[in-house]
């Protein structure tokens, strides 16, 4: 039976997709490539000197094609290309059927065939699935949200906040629950 | 509201097919009663959304997670419907909010407070919490921490 308690968010391991500068202030999203939100944050994000992991947290009632989208993001990572297909899926959030993830696995030039095969694959699906269930027991309720600095900042992120944590030092890998003061998307 | 220990009041709420659901429904399982404030309302949708994610690992401890509002239950089924939930919701219409003030959760403001109940098969509530607020969302980490208390 799956551990779905509280529990930390987990630091950072070797399953982690992470991209930005080794020396920067480390943040981790939980998010879904069919929520506007985490589009508009990936955008502030890659504006920011933050070295950055992306953690998939899809609610399929919420968003229907989050789950497909990671998936493929998966899929696409398996040939050695997850941050660029992350960045067309966030690109292009109208279009996140099956023919148009075909259509960015051609455009990143993968093996389709292999693209579509590995994107069902269970191991797959489990890959997200961790992703997913590590956020709930970190009490993450929402997408997206960051984890940084030993805090977890739910729902739309301000530039403002972006720019402390840019700041920060980001490293600190100890837990501490939901802070009080959460902004939602509302 | 109720606390852990309590067993729990007779009460009566109205399924989705207009049967009752009483105390003597709790009986013999372990229930997860969620209450909420309103259907339709984007914490609620955000909540219930969240729950359905996680609802077969509650079915896998033998547990059944219910949702209740004071909404009536043709609301509620509309609700459900439009979010593709399988979460069985029960009204706490008429007389509205008996039940919620049963459980201690009646907001002043005529709906019920955000607050989880989970009660075991003897009838006696095993863990509840209530939100600090009607627009925080209790994080499904908490039900399971209930669960396995």
């Amino acid at each position: 039976m799956t551990e779905l308690s509280s529990a930390p968010v987990p630091p950072l391991g070797p399953e982690d997709h992470v991209r930005g500068p080794a020396d920067a202030a480390v943040v981790i999203e939980y998010a879904d490539f069919e929520c506007p939100y985490c589009a508009l944050l990936s955008v502030r994000l890659a504006a920011r000197a933050l070295r950055r992991a992306f953690r998939h947290f899809p609610v399929r009632s919420s968003h229907p094609r989050a789950w497909p989208a990671a998936c493929a993001a998966e899929a696409a990572g398996r040939q050695g290309r997850f941050w660029e297909m992350h960045d067309l899926l966030f690109a292009d959030q109208g279009r996140l059927e099956d023919p148009h993830l075909w259509q960015r696995a051609r455009e990143l030039d993968l093996d389709l065939e292999r693209f579509d095969s590995d994107r069902h694959d269970e191991q797959v699906v489990a890959r997200v699935r961790r992703d997913f269930e590590s956020g709930i027991r970190a009490g993450v309720v929402t997408t997206p949200t960051l984890w940084a600095a030993g805090a977890l900042y739910p729902g739309k992120i301000e530039v403002g906040t972006l720019e402390q944590l840019e700041r920060g030092p980001g490293r600190d890998t100890r837990y501490h629950p939901l802070r009080s003061d959460k902004k939602r998307n509302e | 509201m109720i606390e852990p220990g309590t067993p729990a009041p007779e009460f009566t709420l109205a399924r989705g097919d207009g049967e009752k659901f009483t105390r003597a429904d709790l009986e013999g399982k372990t229930t997860v009663l969620v209450f909420y404030p309103f259907a339709f309302s984007p914490v609620c949708t955000d909540q219930l959304n969240l729950y359905q994610e996680v609802l077969e690992d509650v079915a896998a401890r033998g547990a059944t997670l219910y949702g209740v509002s004071c909404d009536a239950t043709w609301s509620q089924t509309a609700f459900r419907e439009q979010l593709g939930v399988s979460i069985e919701q029960l009204s706490d219409f008429e007389p509205k909010g008996e039940t919620c003030r049963a459980f201690g959760v009646y907001h002043p403001g005529g709906f019920p407070q955000r607050a989880l109940v989970i009660v075991d098969p003897d009838g006696l509530v095993k863990w509840s919490y209530e939100a600090a607020s009607p627009g925080d969302l209790p994080g499904a980490n908490l039900i399971f921490d209930g669960l396995a208390t």
